[in-house]
C-alpha cells in the first residue's frame, strides 16, 4: 500500500444519504477477478443521469468525495472501495459510514474522514458555490482545508498510522506468528475442521 | 492533539467498572476466548475458527497470496462454495455468462491450488455460503466465523461471533487465520411476548430496522434475547441474525440453548461422543452474565407485531402490511425526508396508497435470509391448492442443494409447480441478480431476501422485502398480501 500524507484535489459534493455499496458499484460489475477496472461500475445507475454530479465537467476529475450520512452501508464488497480508487478518489468525507466499508477503505488505502453533519453541509456549500474547487486533506494533522476554512476530521489512530506508513497488514501480523502458533496449541479438540469432509459430496 | 481517537471507547474492556469485576456479555466471552494478542492503543488480534469463501470476494485475495508466495495457513478451517454467480437452471451446462464463468473457474482453480475444500455447482453440499455452514454443522456456538460477505452475521444465531469482511481481510485470514479487530460496543435487543399468528422472525427484524434505522447498530455487536427469541427455531433465529447488517450492526448473536444443541446433534461436522459432551459443557457457558452491562438496549414487544413490508429503497423504510405508503412530510429529519422522496420516486409509489393495493410482477422466495427448509414449508403451506396470479412470476430458489432435496422429499416442489411457480436450483439468484435471475427495469418484486436497494435485483427493479408467508400470499393475489387475506 502507498503511503498517504496529504492530498489536494477537486471536491465532489454527493448530496445523498444511505449510499449503500450496491449504489457505489452494482453486483453485475463485481465479476472481475482483478483489483482494477472497476471505475466503469462506480455509481453506474446514476452515471446515465446527466445531472449527476460526476457527469458535470467541473467535478469529473474529482478525488475527494463529500458524502451524506450512512455512506457505504450494506454489502461487504471491497470492490466499492476499488471502484472509488480506480476512478481517482483518494478521500471520502462524511458523517457516518458502514463499518465494513470503513474497514475495507483503511486496508486498501482510501482515507475515510469523519466529520459532523454541519461540516458536511459547509463542505457541500463550498464545493457547490465554486465547482471544481480543490480541498486539501492532511492526514498528519487530520484537517481538511476548503477555501479559507480548516476543519478537523476524525479517523481511528491505528488506521491513520498504517495509512501514513503504508504498512502491509499481513506482514505486520506475521511478525506475531509465534503468538498465533501458541494460541493454536490451546484450541480444544472438539472444534470443527472442514477437512476431511464428512459428507457424500 | 487534533486527531481524536475515534474508536477509543472500543478499546475499553467491559468487564471492569471502577476496578470492580463485572459479568461478561456473550459477545465479550467469545471475543476474550479468541484474543491472540492484545496491546494498548491497538486493535486485538483475533483468531478465526471458520473462514467461508465464495467466488466474488476471493479472487483478489488468492492473487495476493500468490504474489507474496504465502500459503493458506489453515485449509482445515476454510471452506469454499459457489453461490453468487451460479445459474439456477441447467446447472451442469457451462455457465453461459463468460465473466461469471471466469469467476467461478477462478475459485475452483484457487481451491485446487491452495488445497481448500470446495462445494461446486452440482455437488450435494453446494449452496448459499450462509446456509451450508450451519447445515454441515460447521457453524457452532462460541466460534469466530468470517466470510467475505456481509450476511455472515447469520451464523451468530448459534452463539458464534460472525461478521462480514472485505477482500483484503479475506487475504489476511487466509494467510494468518487471524484478524485485527477493535472491540465493538455491545447492545441488547430484548424481544419478549408471544408472536401473533402469521407473524414471523422476518417481521420482527423488519420492524426493528424500521424502528432504529439502517445506521442504528453501527459499532455494536448485538445480542437478541428474550422469550420470543428463545421460542424461535434455528431457522427463525438465523433470519434475524442474518439481517443484523441491515441496521449496521457488526454482528448479531443469540445465546445457544437446547434448540441450538438439538439442531447441531448428528450433523456431519458436529462433535461426537466425548467431544460432544465437552462441547456442550462449553456451549452452556455461553450466555450473558446477569450482572453484565450492555452499552445500549432496545425493547420490542412481540405481541404488538404484524406482517411487515418495505415500501422504500433501504430495509429501514418499512411499515405494517395494513398501513399505507408514508408521505415524506411524515419524516421530521430532513435527511430521512429527502431519502423518502427519492425512494418514492424510484419505487414509483404515491403516498397514501394502501400497501395491500401494490401490484407485483415477481415473487422471489429464497436467499440466506429465507431460503431454508422451514421457509419453504411455510410458503408451501400457504400456496397449496392456490394458483399464482396471472401475470405474476414466482421463483422458488432453495438456499442449498440439500434444502432443495429435502423439500423435494417432502413434495414441496410439487406444491409450488402445481401453483405455477418456478422450482429452481440452489444459489443466491435474484437476491442480488448477479446471475440471469433479475428484475427487468421497472419491474416490482415481493422478495424474501434482505435488501431493497435501488437496482439490487436488477437495474431499475423495485423490491419490497417480505416474509415467506407474505411472499406466498402475494403470489396468489398479485398484490402485497398476507395469508389472512386469502
Ligand atoms: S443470498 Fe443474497 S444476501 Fe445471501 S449471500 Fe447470497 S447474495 Fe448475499
Amino acid at each position: 500500500m502507498d503511503k498517504f500524507s496529504t492530498h489536494t484535489g477537486i471536491a465532489v459534493p454527493l448530496r445523498r444519504s444511505n449510499v449503500d455499496t450496491d449504489q457505489i458499484i452494482p453486483a453485475v460489475y463485481l465479476k472481475r477477478v482483478t483489483r482494477t477496472g472497476f471505475e466503469d461500475g462506480l455509481f453506474a445507475a446514476w452515471r446515465n443521469d446527466e445531472t449527476f454530479v460526476l457527469n458535470q465537467a467541473a467535478y469529473e476529475k474529482g478525488s475527494i468525495l463529500v458524502a451524506g450520512p450512512d455512506f457505504g452501508t450494506g454489502s461487504s464488497r471491497e470492490h466499492a472501495v476499488w471502484a472509488l480508487q480506480n476512478y481517482g478518489f483518494k478521500v471520502v468525507i462524511g458523517s457516518r459510514f458502514g463499518d465494513i466499508f470503513r474497514g475495507n477503505s483503511g486496508k486498501a488505502g482510501l482515507v475515510v474522514a469523519e466529520v459532523g453533519t454541519d461540516v458536511v453541509e459547509k463542505l457541500w456549500e463550498i464545493a457547490e458555490s465554486e465547482p471544481g474547487i480543490e480541498f486539501t486533506v492532511d492526514l498528519h494533522h487530520c484537517t481538511i482545508e476548503a477555501a479559507d476554512n480548516v476543519f478537523a476530521f476524525t479517523i481511528d489512530d491505528y488506521t491513520r498510522q498504517r495509512l501514513l506508513e503504508g504498512l502491509d497488514d499481513i506482514a505486520v501480523t506475521l511478525q506475531h506468528a509465534d503468538a498465533i502458533t501458541a494460541y493454536e496449541a490451546t484450541r480444544p479438540s472438539f472444534l470443527p475442521r472442514t477437512i476431511p469432509a464428512k459428507i457424500a459430496g | 492533539m487534533i486527531c481524536k481517537l475515534y474508536a477509543a471507547e472500543t478499546y475499553v474492556h467491559h468487564s471492569f467498572s471502577n476496578g470492580v469485576p463485572m459479568g461478561k456479555t456473550l459477545s465479550d466471552k467469545v471475543w476474550d476466548n479468541h484474543v491472540v494478542r492484545t496491546a494498548a492503543g491497538e486493535p486485538d488480534l483475533l483468531y478465526i475458527d471458520l473462514h467461508l469463501v465464495h467466488e466474488v470476494t476471493s479472487p483478489q485475495a488468492f492473487d495476493g497470496l500468490r504474489l507474496a508466495g504465502r500459503p493458506v495457513r489453515r485449509t482445515d478451517l476454510t471452506l469454499a462454495t459457489e453461490d453468487h454467480n451460479t445459474p439456477t437452471i441447467n446447472i451442469l451446462a457451462p455457465i453461459a455468462d463468460p465473466v461469471s464463468k471466469v469467476q467461478v473457474d477462478t475459485l475452483r482453480g484457487n481451491a485446487a491450488e491452495f488445497g481448500v475444500r470446495i462445494h461446486s455447482l452440482g455437488d450435494l453440499d453446494q449452496g448459499v455460503v450462509h446456509i451450508i455452514g450451519p447445515q454441515l454443522g460447521l457453524t457452532q456456538p462460541g466460534l469466530t466465523v468470517v466470510c467475505g460477505d456481509s450476511h455472515t452475521s447469520t451464523h451468530g444465531a448459534f452463539g458464534a461471533l460472525a461478521f462480514g469482511i472485505g477482500t483484503s481481510e479475506v487475504e489476511h485470514v487466509l494467510a494468518t487465520q487471524t484478524l485485527t479487530q477493535a472491540r465493538p460496543k455491545t447492545m441488547a435487543v430484548n424481544v419478549n411476548g408471544e408472536l401473533p399468528h402469521g407473524v414471523t422472525a422476518k417481521d420482527i427484524v423488519l420492524t426493528l430496522i424500521a424502528k432504529v434505522g439502517t445506521g442504528g447498530g453501527q459499532g455494536y455487536v448485538v445480542e437478541y434475547r428474550g422469550s420470543t427469541i428463545e421460542a424461535l427455531s434455528m431457522e427463525g433465529r438465523m433470519t434475524i441474525c442474518n439481517m443484523s447488517i441491515e441496521w449496521g450492526a457488526k454482528a448479531g448473536m443469540m445465546a445457544p440453548d437446547e434448540t441450538t444443541f438439538a439442531y447441531l446433534k448428528g450433523r456431519p461436522h458436529a462433535p461426537e461422543g466425548a467431544d460432544w459432551d465437552e462441547a456442550v459443557a462449553y456451549w452452556k457457558t455461553l450466555y450473558t452474565d446477569t450482572d453484565a452491562v450492555f452499552d445500549a438496549q432496545v425493547d420490542i414487544d412481540a405481541t404488538q407485531l404484524a406482517p411487515f413490508v418495505t415500501w422504500g429503497t433501504n430495509p429501514g423504510q418499512g411499515v405494517p402490511l395494513s398501513a399505507t405508503v408514508p408521505s415524506p412530510e411524515e419524516f421530521t429529519d430532513p435527511v430521512d425526508r429527502s431519502a423518502a422522496e427519492r425512494a418514492l420516486t424510484y419505487m414509483d409509489l404515491v403516498a397514501g396508497t394502501p400497501m395491500r393495493d401494490i401490484h407485483v410482477d415477481t415473487v422471489f422466495l429464497g436467499s440466506c435470509t429465507n431460503g431454508r427448509i422451514e421457509d419453504l414449508r411455510l410458503a408451501a403451506s400457504v400456496i397449496a391448492g392456490h394458483k399464482v396470479a396471472d401475470g405474476v412470476r414466482m421463483l422458488v430458489v432453495p438456499g442449498s442443494a440439500r434444502v432443495r432435496l429435502q423439500a423435494m422429499a417432502e413434495g414441496l416442489d410439487k406444491v409450488f409447480t402445481a401453483a405455477g411457480a418456478e422450482w429452481r436450483e440452489a444459489g443466491c439468484s435474484m437476491c442480488l441478480g448477479m446471475n440471469p435471475d433479475q428484475l427487468a427495469p421497472g419491474e416490482r418484486s415481493a422478495s424474501t431476501s434482505n435488501r431493497n436497494f435501488e437496482g439490487r435485483q436488477g437495474k431499475g427493479g423495485r423490491t419490497h422485502l417480505v416474509s415467506p408467508p407474505v411472499a406466498a400470499a402475494t403470489a396468489i393475489r398479485g398484490t402485497l398480501s398476507s395469508p389472512a387475506d386469502l
